[in-house]
């Protein structure tokens, strides 16, 4: 396995740190779990404790960058998007400070530590806020590209990674435009669209229907906020059906964006695959998601469902014959 | 009667003309911070609209943002922006002067409206000046009902923790709010053993809306290290209008013309 993505993000920040006195992090007793222990010990100076605060986290790092500092702010994404949601929506959105906040452990990372832990309404909560940008990378490549893309502005921006690794999509030499999805492939059957974790899981979906002979897309829309509206159309210009995959509710993620711009621009069906509105099961993440069909073998046979609804008959492989 | 004192009745008067044109505000407790915000930026505060931009600019932060009115009448006087501009369009169509401090408007730093952000937001910008290694200092003023909020609590710890005697909150302590006395909706009390209890100095201001009181308190604030300073300032909702001192009624009410009439008579008297 890989490096996760929040050592990604703490890999960036000690680089950046180098030549950027400016540059401050600001956890809330959550520098181990963020993994910014190395940036805390490394730059004392340039690391703020705030305790078992969340909505102070926020201000204070608000009024940091309100007196000229570059800061990122790290906490639980179930605490950071919920419990400090007006700080981040006055203190930083609509004020515009230059604070860049970090979900940690996003999704249902915790696993067993249940719904109080999980945040699956992140998405929704932050990409409703305006002024706030949203981002939800899906392996430490892109987490890398895309933080040292974010140190460059001065705007607000939330960035949700989870908590375990998430197998290599990409090499240290992928391209990378701010707010540009990233094609992983190409397709004519269908469009499989993912961001975060869900990634690996839709590319390995895809790889096992092209092995059965068919031809599916796969977009990795990390950039919820602003939509990549342009590549989506573009992608699902070539296919009869999109697949959206999120570890989110259905409210106000990544398929309901989808659905928002196919409707206005391109109307075709859609399937949404995501996190039921439910008290989730117990468990480990892996667990969580095999639970609701949301991981490799769960998304090639909706896919595949998918595909054949859309072709109007069964004279393929049946989703069945997927194992 | 001194200059200053002087020209918190002037700015009295502003902000009744403001509060009558538009028949909006919260004409209670803009008249009950009024004299903090004339001291705070006609004295205490290295901050006009020559140095806005300086990096070692004092900051201020209006926590109990609702009274944006008062801050706009003593911004506009102190040159950040044509007064009578805030007076004649506050709260109208289209205005840049709403009912709260935004970025719109020369002079504020950031924007807040919503209680209990303002004390974070400046033990954000205190440390920068501490990491930094700036002078200036950061001033946040809250209101005695807004001391409800858990959120300021959060940040009174903070500021202690990192010794942020840079750091100078005020309480605009007039003991009403919307709903009726602070001690009956929710009491606050006792400010200064709360603060104390935080690791705060404490400086309790008796007659909050005197200006000699206010500066002898700023002065002590300004000197004292080591701990953040909090004046509890004990002021008087509607100060200066008889009808409308310690009345509940005028949080945000709105005068007839007969009683901007008197309003006004009143507070020309006393420049008289």
């Amino acid at each position: 396995m890989s490096i996760t993505n929040r050592q990604a993000i703490c890999n960036v920040l000690l680089e950046a740190a180098k030549t950027n006195p400016d540059l401050t992090v600001v956890c809330s007793d959550s520098r181990g779990s963020g993994s910014l222990t190395p940036f805390a010990k490394a730059y004392p100076d340039q690391f703020v404790e705030v305790g078992i605060a969340e909505q102070d986290l926020v201000g204070i790092a608000a009024g940091l960058a309100a007196g000229g500092m570059q800061v990122f702010a790290a906490s639980p994404a179930s605490f950071l998007t919920t419990r400090s949601y007006e700080q981040v929506k006055v203190d930083v959105a609509y004020s515009s400070t230059n604070v860049k906040l970090i979900g940690i452990s996003g999704g249902v990372s915790y696993g067993a530590l249940g719904m109080t832990h999980h945040s699956t309404q992140d998405f929704a909560a932050m990409t409703a806020l305006t002024g706030m940008r949203v981002y939800c990378p899906s392996d430490h490549f892109q987490t890398e590209k895309l933080v040292q893309e974010l140190l460059k502005d001065n705007l607000p921006a939330y960035i949700r990674v989870s908590r375990s690794a998430t197998a290599d999509i990409y090499d240290e030499n992928m391209p990378f435009v701010l707010n540009q999805a990233n094609v992983i492939q190409s397709g004519t059957d269908a469009l499989i669209v993912a961001a975060g974790e869900m990634v690996p899981f839709a590319k390995e979906a895809a790889e096992e229907l092209e092995s059965l002979g068919f031809s599916v897309g796969v977009l990795d829309m990390y950039c919820l906020k602003p939509f990549d509206t342009k590549m989506l159309l573009e992608m699902a210009s070539k296919v009869p059906v999109v697949i959206s995959v999120e570890e989110h509710s259905q409210y106000g993620g990544l398929g309901s964006q989808i659905a928002q711009a196919l409707c206005a621009n391109d109307p075709k069906p859609l399937v949404e695959m995501h996190l039921p509105d439910t008290h989730l099961v117990a468990g480990t993440n892996t667990e969580i998601f095999k639970e609701y069909g949301l991981d490799a073998r769960g998304i090639a046979r909706t896919t595949l469902q998918a595909i054949e609804k859309s072709r109007g008959q069964s004279t393929i492989p049946s989703a069945a014959s997927v194992q | 009667m001194d200059d200053l004192t002087r020209k918190s009745w002037q700015l009295r008067r502003d902000i009744l003309e403001m509060m009558d044109r538009s028949k909006a505000g919260h004409v209670g407790g803009d008249l009950s911070v009024v004299d903090i915000l004339n001291v705070l930026y006609n004295e205490v505060m290295n901050v006009s609209p020559k140095n806005f931009g300086d990096e070692n600019r004092d900051r201020f932060l209006l926590s109990k943002g609702h009274c944006a009115d008062a801050l706009f009448a003593v911004l506009g006087d102190c040159g950040f922006f044509d007064k009578r501009e805030a007076i004649e369009t506050f709260s109208q169509y289209g205005s840049r002067f709403i009912g709260h401090p935004n970025t719109e408007v020369n002079g504020i730093e950031i924007n807040s409206g919503s209680l209990g952000h303002g004390l974070a937001i400046g033990v954000g910008m205190a440390l920068a000046a501490k990491r930094k290694g700036r002078s200036y200092r950061t001033y946040v003023v809250l209101g005695d009902g807004e001391m409800a909020e858990g959120s300021n609590y959060e940040a009174m710890m903070a500021a202690a923790q990192y010794n942020l005697d840079n750091l100078c909150a005020t309480v605009d302590l007039n003991g009403l709010q919307i709903s009726g006395t602070t001690d009956e909706v929710m009491s606050t009390a006792p400010l200064n053993k709360k603060f104390e209890a935080f690791g705060w100095n404490v400086i309790e201001v008796a007659d909050g809306n005197d200006i000699a009181q206010l500066r002898a308190a700023y002065a002590k604030a300004a000197e004292y290290k080591g701990k953040p300073t909090v004046v509890i300032a004990h002021t008087i909702k509607g100060k200066g209008v008889s009808f409308m001192e310690n009345q509940i009624s005028w949080h945000h009410g709105i005068m007839n013309p007969a009683q901007y009439q008197q309003a006004i008579a009143e507070i020309e008297e006393v420049l008289a």
